[in-house]
């Protein structure tokens, strides 16, 4: 009888197993391509990370129809939150985010945007800003540059990717806080900012480390000061604004959202699939390479996340139009 | 000769079996896609990105350089053949191939597209092995105002390509210009010209919908209104004998062509913020400029083809340049590229060159070795679109509308912007029966979002001083020449002038 | 012709001026130490394709340029009939994919074009516009991964069941 007894016993673990593999199988899933927006055109940093995630949830064959990237960058993002707005089909639209999903409403309230109505779905990261200089400055500390600046006189030309961008409330920073007089000049992405910096074409900028960790490691641009909380894995040995005395930090959100009126169950979905996807391997060493800082929130903690930040760039815009 | 044993080593890999396969499976998906309105080799890359997981990453480099040779030459056929050009680099190439494709010599048009890609391809690839590391600090050195002096010289070589209406020229070029600047303030961060407050125009006007729209709706209502349907394009049936001597005239009369090109499209092309557009118009006009018979350009020759084709292969290696080297996309594709290093555990930037020189030597071998299939399969592939074109013109025409509508879909994915095609369709075909060239407008269209940012960048830098552009060591002499360059038609209107009174007189 | 050109000189002045008002929300003059504002390059640009209107309408009382010249109609009859068959089919193509899909407007579009204004066979035609779009659904969407709109909710169960297919 033991032999039946086993048998019975390792019959119902393997329906148990089934049965909690029958769990894991979805409430939800999509039945046609996932239209995966973007909020900035083809090639800029959230470009790159919204393909990364594709490829790693390709990769582990995580979805079964696949997520479509879709670039609409227009207008600051507001053509990405127009989409997602007025989108008949919440439930297999969502799109990934930097901070234009706070500003871009703020600044053009005729949009009629409350993104307090778009579905939370995981905060992939968090990325850091660096004042970064041409290594010919001979500039290596925070001190120098200010000096540096104050001594061109308004001459000093500061490079960014356009007022009201995540770098531009940096740099407005910077300004008020030491009372500075600089030029700044806009460019359409990162990117481009960290090129001309190589080239000399600018003074300095305010870039993400992955904008310009190429630049870096091949010893022509010079990190100064990190706008993070803590000192960045990637550069210890550069300090932070914190550390100088000012209490200042700002990161741009790499962070993905789903459509308003998504429904639950799609809500859900979502989560637990982004939740596999930030877990992978692929993801965390894209982190760590790329200089992202792990910000990972439940649904609800992100929502208490975007009014923070919604007050927080209600701010900062402020200042900047002073 | 380290650079040619790498080099060496990285041909060698390329004509691996798996490898070879690869690249003529990837050639011929990559020919379709750039054959098709709307897409081009960024949709190709892009759709490779995860197959790159089921191949080794050194395969998966070779089957991306083939899909993008591939799509460099298919964007010639959709411009010869349906008179679309389905990517930006590929404008200036309608300009003599429609023509030709019209007289019933679509063959020779083709013969020397594939013949120019294949010369531009290959000279790009010498001097980028030869000239690597010298021009990558040249980029470095092109901020904004050298930039903008570049794109008024591309201006001033196209400035002759309108029609006999000064006017109507002019206010084509502005047209497009304005265009271009619908849709958002770069240097404000203000939304700008959001014409009838319609939201759909925030994101701008992506050049193919004008570029569909002028020539895969109105050229097409104008050649159905004028030859009342009645149009055939047939040609003689195909003959290999005809194809060498297509080959023959292709040689004699685009040589000069293809040179210019592909010297004139490498040193554009690695420019990050110019690419291989600026480069193929800049070809074009140049050609045009010093050819013995310049009327004869815009009506059907061939060098009029081989010079936008070899310069658009040329720069499209050339635009490699900057993302091996420094680590800058230059174009959307290369961008897309960045993102597969990226995924493959390669960091992009100064150090790749030294770093993972392998990687770096096996994609330009790759290269060359994808474009010589891109040539082989682009020649057997011609009779299959001669004979396309021989369909009657009431197959054909649908055909054409069908691929416009979804192709420029695929391109925008905005409805918004598929009626926007249609509107500028019915009005070019009005604006065509009235004598108003659209050629400059569609170019402006491409320039524009250039030459905006760096004008008023530029101006940024130097506190509002235009002499900037004179006073800089390379903006200086380009905008110069340039100027002299615009100017050069107006002298000749005048001094005709003035011998007409004088004769009157 | 003749008073074709005037009417389209008058449409694009028009125009002009639109976009000159347009332009005039940001900043068109040129700013002290910082180069031209933000409508400056749409603004004075519209203000010279204006300047161009005016030239060819002097041009047209003058009557320098070949449409100025011409008394033929812009559109005769046929053309008139081929505009609005044609063009109105392609308007009619774009306005039904929003109800039936890309891929269901683009068969109507072909059968509409091939039988009625081609006058090819009903074998032909009815091929033609079913094989289509069927090829193209499997170029776009599977090969390329680009979704087209599938139109009003009741087309749904067809696309679920192509792309149980294709995925």
């Amino acid at each position: 009888m033991t032999f039946t007894r086993r048998f019975v016993m390792a019959a119902s673990a393997a329906a148990i197993g089934l049965a909690s593999f029958g769990a894991t199988a979805f409430a939800w899933e999509p039945v046609k391509p996932v239209d995966f927006v973007i909020m900035a055109g083809a090639g800029g940093g959230a470009d790159q990370i919204a393909r990364f995630i594709q490829s790693t949830a390709e990769k582990n064959k995580l979805t079964s129809r696949p997520l479509v990237p879709n670039n609409k960058g227009g207008g600051s993002g507001a053509e990405a939150l127009i989409h997602l707005n007025k989108t008949n089909d919440p439930d297999h639209t969502i799109l990934v985010t930097l901070n234009s999903f706070f500003t871009t409403p703020l600044r053009q309230e005729n949009l009629g945007i409350d993104v307090m109505t778009f579905t939370p779905v995981a905060m992939m990261g968090v990325d850091p800003f660096v004042l970064w200089v041409h290594k010919d400055t001979g500039i290596t500390s925070f001190e120098q540059w200010l000096d540096a600046v104050k001594a061109k006189d308004g001459e000093w030309v500061m490079g960014g990717t356009g007022t009201g961008q995540e770098d531009s409330l940096v740099t407005t920073f910077l300004k008020q806080t030491f009372g500075l007089k600089m030029k700044y000049i806009p460019y359409k992405g990162g990117g481009d900012v960290a090129k001309d910096l190589a080239g000399q074409q600018i003074n300095s900028s305010v870039n993400n480390p992955s904008e310009a960790k190429g630049f870096y490691a091949s010893g022509d641009v010079v990190p100064l000061v990190a706008f993070s909380d803590e000192r960045l894995p990637a550069f210890p040995d550069v300090p932070t604004i914190k550390e100088k005395g000012y209490d200042f930090s700002y990161y741009n959100q790499r962070a993905v959202v789903g459509a308003p009126g998504q429904s639950a169950e799609a809500a859900a979905y979502y989560q637990e699939l982004f939740e596999t996807i930030y877990n992978t391997p692929e993801w965390q060493g894209y982190m760590e390479s790329e200089s992202l800082a792990p910000l990972w929130m439940n649904p609800d903690e992100q929502k208490a996340y975007w009014q923070l930040q919604i007050d927080r760039h209600k701010e900062l815009l402020a200042k900047m139009d002073q | 000769m380290e650079i040619l044993g790498l080099l060496g080593s990285g041909l060698l890999e390329a004509i691996e079996p798996l490898n070879l396969a690869l690249i003529f499976i990837g050639v011929t998906v990559g020919l379709w896609i750039g054959a098709m309105p709307g897409l081009g080799s960024v949709n190709g890359v892009a759709i490779l990105l995860p197959i790159t997981f089921l191949v080794p990453p050194g395969s998966a480099i070779i089957f991306l350089a083939a899909i993008y040779y591939g799509a460099m030459y298919g964007g010639a056929i959709s411009s010869i053949t349906l008179g679309i050009p389905g990517a930006s680099t590929a404008v200036a190439t309608t300009f003599d191939g429609r023509p030709l494709a019209l007289q019933g010599r679509a063959s020779l048009a083709l013969v020397t597209a594939a013949l120019a890609s294949f010369v531009g391809g290959t000279v790009s690839v010498l001097l980028f092995t030869g000239f690597a590391p010298a021009l990558a600090s040249v980029a470095l050195s092109f901020g904004p105002p050298e930039i903008f002096a570049l794109m008024l010289l591309a201006f001033a070589t196209f400035v002759g390509l309108g029609g006999d209406d000064i006017p109507k020229t002019i206010l084509s070029i502005c047209l497009g210009l304005v265009l271009a600047a619908v849709g958002y303030d770069e240097v404000s961060g203000a939304p700008r010209l959001i014409l009838f407050d319609i939201s759909g125009f925030l994101h701008g006007i992506n050049f193919l919908v004008l570029a569909i729209g002028v020539y895969g709706i109105g050229e097409m209502l104008w050649t159905i209104d004028s030859t009342r349907g009645s149009i055939t394009m047939s040609e003689a049936k195909l003959t290999v004998k005809g194809m060498v001597s297509d080959a023959k005239e292709a040689t004699r009369r685009g040589w000069k062509g293809t040179t210019i090109g592909s010297l004139l499209g490498f040193f554009v092309g690695v420019l990050p913020a110019a690419g291989a557009t600026p480069g193929s118009l800049m070809a074009y006009g140049v050609t045009k400029m010093v050819s013995r018979n310049p009327r004869e350009f815009g009506q059907g020759h061939p060098g009029g083809v081989a010079a936008p084709e070899a310069a658009n292969n040329s720069a499209s290696t050339g635009s490699m340049l900057p993302m091996i080297t420094l680590g800058i996309p230059g174009s959307p594709t290369t961008a897309i590229l960045l993102g597969g290093m990226v995924i493959w555990g390669l960091t992009p930037g100064p150090r790749l060159f030294v770093d993972e020189s392998e990687f770096v030597w096996g994609l330009i071998g790759s290269f060359y070795v994808s474009n010589f299939a891109a040539l082989v399969i682009n020649l057997a592939f011609i009779p299959l679109f001669i004979w396309m074109l021989r369909m009657p013109f009431t197959i054909l025409a649908p055909m054409i509308f069908v691929l416009s509508v979804v192709g420029g879909y695929a391109a925008v994915r905005d409805m918004h912007d598929i009626w926007l095609m249609v509107v500028f369709g019915i009005s070019a075909f009005f604006l065509r029966k009235f004598d108003y060239p659209l050629a400059p407008a569609v170019l402006a269209i491409v320039l524009g979002p250039i030459a905006e940012p760096t004008l008023r960048q530029s101006l940024l830098l130097s506190s509002g001083d235009p002499m900037i552009f004179l006073n800089r060591p390379v903006a200086g002499p380009i905008t110069v020449i340039a100027v002299i360059l615009i100017l050069l038609p107006l002298f000749k209107v005048i001094r005709n002038k003035m011998r007409g009174q004088k004769m009157a007189a | 012709m003749r008073r074709g050109e005037i009417i389209t000189a008058g449409i694009l002045a028009l125009l002009s001026i639109y976009m000159m008002w347009k332009s005039t929300e940001l900043e068109v003059g040129y700013i002290r130490g910082q180069g031209p504002g933000g409508g400056a390059w749409p603004f004075w640009l519209s203000a010279i394709m204006l300047i161009c209107t005016a030239m060819i309408a002097y041009n047209w009382v003058r009557r320098t340029s070949p449409p100025s010249q011409s008394e033929e109609p812009v559109l005769d009859a046929e053309g008139r009939r081929m505009l609005i068959q044609v063009g109105g089919g392609i308007v009619g193509f774009v306005a039904l994919i929003n109800i039936i899909s890309m891929y269901g407007a683009m068969a109507v579009f072909l059968f509409y074009y091939l039988w009625f204004l081609g006058r090819h066979s009903l074998k032909l035609s009815l091929t033609l516009s079913l094989v289509s779009p069927v090829a193209f659904f499997f170029f776009f969407e599977g090969l390329m991964r680009i979704t087209m709109p599938s139109g009003m909710s009741f087309t749904q169960p067809v696309f679920n069941l192509l792309y149980s297919i294709i995925y």
